[in-house]
């Protein structure tokens, strides 16, 4: 047994949602497992559809009913099996020890709460805070968010703050408690390119002060390179490759995350006259291949790929494919 | 919301007017003991139907037992507004309770309680009250209450569709991200969200829980004499439509004016708070 320490604070395994669909069975989160450290950040990266977000929902116990008896596995928080933990318990949690931003600042603040009070409650709510309390650490989190005069943007109402703003507010809410973990699911992903790299570095500072973990969930490999320290890349419900970031992008070993890369576009002196592509389709989560999900797409395609689904090999470098590259 | 709601409100003529007519009312009807001439019970056998203006003692003129007109008007607004009042806040709590609870539990309770609202709105609301009103001994507050309680399934379908549609806003994931509790969610985060509907349906509400009121205090089953009403006094005055009509036409505008005002206000309300016009998001 290794010392208590050396465990994660998150450690995912099995996880799975499979959504029945009669004649299909939909695998949306199809078994996939990974861990995560005290104050580290994992790129969780993968196309629409990939099982992106149904995983984040998944791990919060988000899922609406009939979806929320679905999920199978264990996500493993300090020890504690989230998906054996009552709904009450569960709901303690959130906001306290694991909290969670969404892609849309425009739609995710109470339109008819002042934004102070938006901060106030979790406060409130997990650590018992009196109203001036928790209204005067409201402001203290806008200050730390980088909210200009706080005092009286706690008055604000959502409308009067522009996108960016807002994610600053949705940030300042979901860290208010310092959680130990942050899902942070296309965080800048609605916002403009100069506030995207405002709020990423504004997270990438929270994170170091506080020592939460983030799991940065985004389709945008840089915002990946620049951000985590390391990365799993999601195909069709199944993590295809996790490692460290350099490794990931200096030596990919599955043909996806290559394919990924080489469509990425760079700035070079002598730019290509056309972007790479990876043909085809992530194919549907009711009519996945026997095999490797990602074989009818591969050109390294060999026998073995569609008899199998590979399994996921390597330490920390791990892919699941049976003809990797970099070998 | 704010702002551009009361700028809407403004430019609506008849909601303004029906705003001033219901405060008027209101005042009236509160104001009642220092406003009205006389006591309204106190009976002057020497002063039976007089015309209005005749006596200046008596200026909306008397009934058949010599009681002066307008102070009766002024003390009956006084019943028939809070039968009004009293009835719409019966009819909003129970009509936004279900509504809420239907439209967000959702499932088997949404089925349950919107089949037991579509049973409720079969019988036509006067026989439902005519019914209860039959083994219910008439008070201030049973009538109020039995007309709030007739009332409240169309406040529960409008509060339900709101419901259904706000709960699948971002905002209602990130609370229930942030720990938030079901009870806490339909309280703090939809509830103020559907207020605007709300509070449109509250102002329609007392416009017809005045007109019921009439209507079953006409019948006689509503407020007793000696306690007037606009109901009970047309069904007094009844008897002599055809030699002394302004005792029908005086609680009849009554009502009238009421209905009007509260229906203009409501509608004012309406355009204003309806968040397809709202720019200001």
């Amino acid at each position: 047994m290794p010392p208590a320490e050396a465990a994660p604070l998150l450690a995912v395994r099995e996880l799975a949602v499979h959504i029945p669909d009669p004649p299909h069975l939909l695998r949306a989160v199809d078994g996939i497992s990974f861990d995560l450290d005290r104050g580290e950040t994992l790129g969780l990266v993968g196309e629409s559809g990939s099982g992106k977000t149904m995983t984040a929902m998944a791990l919060m116990r988000l899922l609406e009913p009939p979806l929320s008896r679905l999920p199978t596995g264990e996500v493993l928080l300090d020890g504690e099996d989230l998906m054996r933990l009552p709904e009450g318990a569960m709901a303690a949690l959130r906001g306290h020890r694991l909290s969670m931003v969404f892609q849309e600042p425009m739609t995710s603040l109470n339109p008819v709460m002042r934004i102070g009070a938006q901060i106030a409650e979790p406060l409130r709510r997990h650590l018992g805070l009196f109203r001036a309390e928790a209204a005067a650490r409201a402001e203290e989190m806008l200050r730390l968010v980088g909210l200009p005069d706080p005092a009286r943007q706690a008055r604000a109402w959502p409308h009067e703050l522009s996108g960016g703003m807002r994610q600053r507010a949705m940030i300042a809410i979901a860290l208010a408690c310092r959680p130990a973990l942050l899902i942070a699911d296309e965080p800048t992903t609605a916002l403009d390119v100069t506030v995207q790299a405002q709020i990423l570095e504004l997270l990438r500072e929270l994170q170091r002060d506080m020592g939460t973990a983030v799991l940065l969930i985004t389709h945008d490999l840089a915002v990946v390179e620049e951000n985590a320290h390391r990365v799993a890349v999601m195909y069709a419900g199944r993590i295809v490759e996790t490692g460290p970031v350099e490794a990931i992008f200096t030596a990919p070993r599955h043909p996806y995350t290559a394919g990924l890369l080489a469509s990425l576009p760079r700035i070079r002196e002598e730019p290509e006259p056309w972007l790479p592509e990876i043909p085809g389709m992530v194919p549907g989560a009711g009519d996945r291949p026997r095999g490797c999900a990602f074989a009818p797409r591969c050109t390294r395609v060999i026998s073995g790929c569609v008899a199998e689904a590979p399994p996921l090999l390597g330490e920390p470098h791990a892919a699941a494919c049976w003809n990797p590259l970099h070998d | 919301m704010r702002g551009g709601a009361w700028r809407r409100f403004r430019r609506h003529r008849l909601a303004l007017a029906g705003g001033l007519v219901v405060a008027l009312l209101l005042a009236a009807a509160l104001f009642a003991p220092w406003v009205a001439p006389q006591d309204p019970t106190l009976l002057d056998t020497s002063a039976r139907f007089l015309a209005p203006f005749a006596r200046p003692a008596f200026p909306l003129g008397t009934d058949e037992l010599g009681r002066d007109t307008l102070s009766r008007l002024l003390y009956g607004g006084r019943v028939s507004l809070t039968v009004g009042i009293v009835a719409m806040v019966t009819t909003v709590l129970t009509g936004a309770l279900i509504g809420i609870l239907a439209g967000y539990l959702g499932g088997f309770i949404d089925t349950l309680l919107m089949r037991f609202v579509d049973t409720m709105l079969c019988f036509p609301q006067v026989f439902l009250l005519l019914v209860v009103a039959a083994f219910v001994p008439p008070t201030l507050l049973s009538i109020s209450l039995v007309i709030g309680l007739t009332s409240w399934m169309e406040v529960s379908r409008i509060v339900r569709a709101e419901i259904l549609q706000l709960k699948e806003q971002d905002f209602i994931a990130a609370a229930r991200a942030l720990g938030a509790s079901p009870a806490r969610i339909m309280l703090r985060e939809l509830l103020p969200n559907a207020a605007a509907p709300i509070l449109v349906a509250a102002t329609l509400k007392v416009a017809s829980a005045v007109l019921m009121e009439s209507y079953i205090s006409y019948l006689g089953y509503g407020v007793q004499p000696p306690l007037a009403s606009w109901g009970n006094m047309l069904t007094n005055a009844q008897g002599y439509l055809d030699t002394v009509p302004w005792l029908a036409i005086l609680p009849g505008a009554a009502i009238t004016l009421t209905v009007m005002g509260f229906n203009f206000l409501g509608d004012g309300l309406r355009d204003a708070l309806d968040p397809r016009l709202r720019m200001d998001r």
